[in-house]
């Protein structure tokens, strides 16, 4: 026989976890209610994260294919001599001369409508403007056509146009074959082209775009710039831009206004942040209502199962026993909701980001985050239920059989 | 031979004002192979000695001492361990694990012994052999009858070879058909060197015991048996 002095009270991890289960079979639809609250308080924090980090992915992806180098130039608003509102002609070939310009495009604007046919009345432009556009505007913008080719130096000299995403849908026209042609200023144009949506320049979508020589022909515009774009060196875009108004405009440097067009991509960018503190304290509440649940789900099982109790105290379960044994229960609990709510969180993610063409994105820490909080909150509910169990004289746990 | 259990001068009072002395300077020795009965009225003390001498309940004062050890000066964790390897206990209402079979309700004796599953399943497996219930070993206890169930309670209490046995009414639920047969299985128990103490009302259990404690109002009034009589002497 061994000694009395070498012999503990022992349990084995494994059994915790058996017994653990066990315990939780015998009230299988209390711990299914239980569970509910941390999976939902988990989905939903999850789905925040993701659907958020998705949307800035995507929005910083969409950055990146713009670039942040891209600059544009307009003519300001003068109220006084509107002539002075026109950029000069030489501008783009001026600000070429900055040394850290790659690119330089520009549209010209002209007050000519575009129409479907000849039959549809003049005021029913339908919201489109038509563009004189430099012939490099394609890949300086880095826009990408959807249908058929972009001006070349040949067909910027013929009535021929390419078609604003947004433009093409207004007209109707879905297709280049057979060939189509709109009503354009007083002559018809034939449609060579459609852009897809241009996420630099917004303002092209909804754009019919001529070559500038046709412009000038058939259209009688002069060619001031409207808008100019330029493209930098990514990292004198700010240098660039701080010299573009006076070399666009070095009489009037005030009616030039420059603008990056991915400010507002970026300021978007910074808003997700803002938007996620609200929403991640709802997932918080959830959370919270779960940890409830589970206290209660404990406490109920401790006054439920004290013959229990008292009978592993009298197999030689000491205090500490019994309290890892309804602690491994809470944890058991939590970790169950918490991977139902992560799964359900990243199908959430998945199909709104399907929904909203972006990728799904899940931060790497995400996941083991939020099995942490799941059992974070599984601890802190099952605790003190588990301490209280652990406390239970072990007669009175017997007694309550009798 | 060190006695399988040992009480000096044992005192029990529940409540601190309005107080009960349900044990009052109770001393009584159980020695290694011994069948003890302990009788008497409701309200004589006999469940609170029972809870005594299994280490879930300390004196408020005399000595206890449990396979020689002495309990007054051990934390709860050490008088945990006394229970898990030293003492078996059988309830009168059984307590197994509903969802459990009998194989597994008898295993869960060794659950707080340090000892492997599989170890702890073969032991059961000797145990419920021992016990008559060989054929009943995945049965759960819905499908046994109260004798078999009461059985695996036994065979739980036997499977880590405990110094002493303690039973609270083990036939007080069965009909006397039943209980005889319990009872039989006890003694058969006690035959093969199994020490054991059990509280009963029933007569008949009183008489199977070589020897028999009566008490009242929290002491012992007589303790009758070989044994016992040759101690006195």
């Amino acid at each position: 026989m061994l000694e009395p002095d070498t012999k503990h009270s022992r349990l084995h991890p494994v059994d915790v976890a058996r017994i653990g289960l066990a315990g939780l079979r015998t009230g299988r639809l209390r711990a299914a209610l239980a569970v509910l609250g941390i999976t939902v308080g988990i989905a939903a924090l999850v789905a925040i994260v993701g659907v958020s980090e998705s949307s800035k992915a995507s929005l910083v992806a969409q950055l990146d294919r713009l670039g942040t180098d891209l600059l544009t130039v307009q003519p300001g608003t003068n109220f006084v001599d509107v002539t002075q509102n026109e950029l000069p002609r030489r501008a783009p070939a001026m600000i070429g001369w900055i040394p850290p310009v790659r690119h330089v495009t520009q549209t010209v604007s002209t007050t000519a409508a575009v129409r479907r046919t000849d039959k549809v009345p003049p005021y029913e432009t339908g919201g489109i403007t038509v563009l004189g556009a430099s012939t490099d505007l394609l890949g300086a913008l880095d826009a990408r056509l959807a249908h058929g080719s972009w001006l070349n130096s040949a067909t910027a000299n013929y009535p021929t146009v390419v078609l604003g995403a947004g433009a093409a849908q207004t007209l109707g026209i879905n297709h280049l074959e057979p060939l189509v042609a709109v009503w354009l200023g007083q002559r018809w144009f034939t449609v060579i082209g459609i852009l897809r949506p241009v996420a630099v320049a917004p303002e092209l979508d909804q754009a019919a775009l001529i070559g500038l020589p046709a412009a000038h022909d058939f259209l009688g515009v002069d060619t001031h710039p409207t808008t100019i774009y330029v493209r930098t060196d990514p990292s004198q875009t700010v240098a660039v831009r701080g010299v573009l108004a006076r070399t666009a405009n070095p009489a009037n440097p005030q009616d030039a206004v420059v603008s990056r067009p991915s400010d507002a991509l970026a300021a978007e960018i910074a808003s997700k942040g803002a938007y996620n503190t609200l929403l991640l304290a709802l997932g918080a509440i959830a959370l919270v209502v779960g940890a409830v649940g589970i206290a209660n789900v404990m406490v109920m099982a401790i006054i439920q199962r004290r013959t229990e109790i008292g009978l592993r105290r009298a197999l030689g379960a000491t205090r500490r026993h019994i309290a890892i044994q309804f602690t491994a229960e809470a944890l058991i609990l939590s970790a169950l909701g918490g991977s139902a709510g992560i799964l359900a969180g990243i199908l959430t993610t998945v199909g709104y980001a399907h929904a909203r063409h972006w990728s799904a994105t899940i931060p790497p820490t995400l996941i083991p985050g939020a099995l942490a909080a799941a059992l974070t909150v599984g601890l802190t509910a099952g605790l003190w239920p588990a301490i209280r169990a652990a406390r239970l004289a072990p007669t009175d746990a017997l007694r309550a059989t009798t | 031979m060190t006695p399988a259990i040992e009480l000096r001068e044992v005192h029990k009072r529940y409540g601190t004002e309005a107080h009960v002395d349900a044990l009052k300077q109770v001393s009584l020795t159980i020695e290694t192979g011994e069948l003890v009965s302990i009788v008497g009225p409701s309200g004589s003390g006999k469940t609170t000695l029972l809870h005594i001498m299994g280490a879930l309940l300390r004196p408020t004062s005399g000595t206890l001492r449990i396979a020689g050890r002495p309990t007054s000066s051990l934390s709860d964790p050490e008088l945990s361990a006394l229970r898990a390897y030293e003492l078996g206990f059988v309830f009168q209402n059984y307590v197994l694990t509903p969802g459990a079979s009998a194989l597994e309700n008898v295993a869960d004796g060794l659950l707080y012994c340090g000892v492997s599953r599989r170890e702890r399943l073969r032991s059961a497996h000797e145990v419920l052999d021992r016990v008559g219930l060989v054929a009943r070993t995945t049965h759960i206890p819905t499908q046994l009858s109260g004798g078999e169930r009461q059985r695996v309670a036994i065979a739980r209490a036997l499977v880590g070879n405990p110094t002493l046995v303690l039973a609270d009414e083990p036939t007080g639920n069965l009909d006397t058909q039943t209980g005889a047969a319990i009872l039989a299985l006890l003694t058969s128990l006690n035959a093969d060197g199994v020490t054991m103490a059990l509280i009963t009302h029933d007569p008949d259990v009183a008489a199977a015991a070589p020897r028999t404690i009566e008490m009242r109002d929290g002491r012992v009034i007589a303790d009758r048996g070989t044994d016992a009589n040759t101690r006195r002497a």
